[in-house]
């Protein structure tokens, strides 16, 4: 049961977070993430922030992203 | 006159002031305003298109239109994918009682605006008042006839592998801004609901092609729906490229979100053509310069594998089943 | 995507697929010529594969299986019976996510009910029943509450909310599932084939990593947590397809911008606050210890069980003939099972790989063979 897409906080009030992808905005809840911030990118299920989305992270640990970017092919030969 | 009473469908006093004071004063032209019992017109020779449809939609006011630009459009379209020039539309309205009155005059004005747009005359019509509950506001019927441009021939049995898919825009508009309000997203207004007549796009095309095997508006079940009834009828394949498919970023968001696929969304104001491969680049230019035709672009081909399936090429190369639509569009969650 | 992105993706795709190939063959080579055999135990995982046309990018030597997969496909003919018995009666409203319509109950579907007039709602969201409730006070609105990990808290979260607006009249018809101890039995079973697993990218944001290390530990097989993009997908097979290569048996984290070791504690916290584990039956599968969740005695009054129950003939779980379990296991292929394609089918579904439209029973119905193949 996964379905869940990041999106941009740009308010909060009263454990309500209004978040937009795309321009399409919608409005959440933070009781699970307390620790929300307006300019974060939050990961978002069944109206709920469930998760700081993390743009360091997200590059250090995703080879992919890093690839895709021009860094070094990461397979790794046997 | 603030609401509508029976009395307006009754025949007598007020069904005439209805029709002089509300109906005639936006739909008014020169067929109509003689008031006869049937439309009297010339005809040319050769072949005539004749389609209907009823509109029951809710809510009757959404961004980008409303019932009245929707019941032109759909049926005008219609007529259009036939192959034919809209020329004439009857508008049958089943109302409850009790509506009110400043709304009717703002869905006949939508209507007109419709109409005139399509090149269309509305030359009949009929009006039926019901007691309150027995309808849910408004619900119309239009039907039209369409002169069918000499030299065309549509039909799914002309469809051949090589030909190419056409789509004329981006996809999803209707339905994303539908959905979308239902389940509490706030869209940006650079999102609205599609609903255009497309006729003066299909007689443009036609008289680049007029080989075009094809016109079909995806309306229910999307550009998914529509290419699987080709699919099956015409006994070919269709394989589609993901990455030409037009999606406005605000539709893969209420997508995303809602776990939809644009695919399967519904359009009132689009159309896929199916074109030998040929003309297909020289269809597509036209189109780009024909209102509502703007971003159309070849999204796919037809095959000689695959008899009656729709697949599409992904991103990273591989081939998915794009499947018939079961059932209606649910917000999902896994 | 911009042109050059375009190329780079495919590039990127065609790079880890050879290497995929190659590993995998070496693998097989060891194992006595065995296919590899991942599971995904998510169900945006299998709409993912599905999407971006995977499993035909994938050489014979990588079998993918779709495993006790989305929380929907899992919940049992007898949750859905209840929710059925609940939502044909007057005075209830029953909030719902739209994919539990067409889950089938042992006679009918939420879908049928409403067709027949029940007043089914589909939310986005558990806390759009609070505004239902609040709109109705006449009426109990039930939610039914289903769903892994990543979706127990939201349910719980929505109870603590309306406890603190005290809306009296929202009550949950609970059926959480848990992810960690249906793997457990699934690999407790000695001769089960599966080579490692795609780990559950949105589960793994609310629990972590660590509730998944018993893979590696206990098990001796790799699991890689990745999100939901096609790439990424082939980017955890890869990895996988290495770790087995290489003998190695670990949980690595290809999703670490939103899955921590630790979870999301805030999550949990509330996830335990309102429910505790509990033994639960699983569709095709039966009940397994401590695989679900149950409210706790402390919100009682939200359980609509316990404030409203029901006393259903067929309350007792009923045996069929469905093998599921060894289908996911990979004991067997999908028509050994004596109900596929004739009890069993896509609209009338018995076992979770039926009702799941990617369910491996489902697309060995649909495409025979279980991928598809565009012309064949």
């Amino acid at each position: 049961m996964c379905l869940a897409v990041p999106a941009k906080v740009i308010a909060i009030k009263d454990m309500m977070a209004t978040v937009d992808l795309n321009g399409v905005q919608r409005d959440v809840s933070t009781m699970l993430l307390p620790e929300a911030e307006v300019g974060q990118f939050v990961l978002v299920h069944a109206g709920f922030a469930m998760q700081v989305v993390s743009q360091e992270d997200a590059e250090v640990t995703n080879a992919l992203l890093a690839e895709m970017k021009g860094g070094e092919r990461t397979v790794e030969h046997l | 006159m603030e609401y509508i009473t029976m009395a307006h469908g009754a025949g007598g006093k007020s069904s005439h002031e209805l029709m002089e004071k509300v109906i005639l004063p936006e739909l008014s032209n020169p067929l109509l305003d003689k008031l006869h019992d049937g439309a009297i017109f010339a005809v040319n020779k050769g072949k005539m298109a004749f389609t209907t449809d009823s509109y029951v939609v809710r809510p009757r006011f959404f961004p980008g239109g409303n019932i009245g630009k929707l019941a032109v459009c759909g049926t005008v379209n219609d007529l259009a994918m036939s192959g034919a020039v809209p020329k004439y539309l009857s508008l049958g309205a089943v109302i409850e009682e009790g509506f009110p009155i400043s709304e009717l005059k703002e869905i006949l004005h939508s209507i007109r605006m419709a109409a005139d747009e399509a090149g269309i005359a509305i030359v009949t019509g009929d009006t039926k008042v019901v007691d309150k509950g027995a309808a849910d506001g408004i619900f119309i019927n239009t039907a039209g006839v369409g002169e069918v441009i000499e030299g065309t021939d549509i039909s799914p049995l002309n469809i051949k592998p090589g030909m190419k898919v056409i789509v004329s825009g981006y996809i999803g508009d209707h339905a994303a801004t539908v959905l979308g309000a239902r389940h509490g997203l706030s869209l940006p207004d650079t999102i609205k609901s599609d609903c255009a007549p497309l006729c003066h796009l299909t007689k443009a095309m036609l008289d680049v092609c007029p080989e075009i095997a094809v016109l079909r508006d995806p309306t229910r079940g999307g550009v998914a729906a529509t290419l699987n009834e080709l699919a099956e009828q015409s006994g070919t394949g269709i394989i589609l490229d993901e990455e030409a498919i037009p999606v406005r970023d605000e539709v893969a968001g209420v997508c995303d979100i809602l776990g939809f696929d644009p695919l399967y969304l519904a359009n009132e104001g689009k159309l896929l053509a199916i074109v030998p491969s040929d003309k297909a680049e020289e269809i597509v230019e036209v189109m780009h310069t024909i209102k509502y035709g703007e971003n159309a672009c070849i999204i796919g081909r037809v095959t000689s594998e695959g008899a009656g399936q729709v697949g599409m090429e992904t991103a990273i190369g591989g081939i998915r089943l794009v499947d018939m639509p079961m059932g209606n569009l649910v917000p999902r969650i896994c | 995507m911009n042109t050059s992105d375009k190329k780079k993706t495919k590039e990127l795709a065609q790079n880890l697929i050879s290497e995929i190939t190659r590993l995998s063959k070496i693998a097989m080579k060891e194992n006595g010529g065995r296919p590899l055999r991942f599971m995904e135990v998510c169900g945006t995982h299998t709409v993912a594969i599905f999407r971006g046309g995977i499993r035909q990018l994938l050489p014979d030597s990588v079998e993918l299986v779709s495993g006790p997969g989305c929380p929907v496909c899992v919940t049992h003919d007898d949750y859905m019976d209840k929710a059925i018995a609940y939502a044909q009666r007057d005075d209830v409203i029953v909030t719902t996510f739209g994919d539990m319509l067409k889950v089938p109950g042992s006679k009918s579907s939420l879908s049928n009910e409403k067709t027949k007039g029940a007043d089914i709602r589909i939310v986005y969201s558990p806390l759009d029943s609070i505004e239902i409730a609040k709109e109705n006070p006449d009426k109990k609105v039930i939610f039914l509450a289903v769903g892994f990990e990543t979706t127990a808290p939201t349910a719980a979260a929505t109870v603590l909310a309306a406890k603190q607006q005290n809306v009296n009249n929202l009550f949950m018809l609970s059926a959480h599932k848990l992810v960690p101890p249906v793997l457990n039995l699934l690999l407790s079973d000695e001769k089960t084939k599966v080579d490692g697993f795609i780990l559950p990218g949105h589960v793994c944001v609310v629990t972590g990593t660590e509730e998944f290390d018993f893979l590696a530990d206990k098990f001796h097989l790799p699991g890689v947590v990745t999100g939901f993009e096609p790439l990424e997908i082939l980017r955890s097979l890869y990895r996988l397809c290495y770790q087995v290569a290489n003998k190695e048996a670990k949980i690595e984290n290809e999703y670490g911008s939103v899955v921590k070791p630790e979870g999301n504690p805030q999550a949990k916290a509330i996830m335990s606050r309102v429910y505790r584990k509990s033994d639960t039956s699983w569709r095709g599968m039966g009940e397994i210890p401590l695989s679900g969740l149950k409210m706790q005695d402390e919100f009682k009054e939200y359980d609509i069980e316990n404030v409203l129950p029901l006393s259903l003939e067929n309350a007792k779980i009923k045996k069929t003939a469905c093998r599921c379990g060894e289908v996911l296991q990979g004991l067997i292929k999908p028509m050994e099972c004596p109900l596929f394609g004739k009890a069993c089918i896509p609209e009338h579904a018995i076992g979770p790989c039926m009702v799941s439209v990617e369910g491996t029973c489902a697309a060995w119905y649909k495409y025979g063979g279980g991928k598809f193949v565009f012309g064949k």
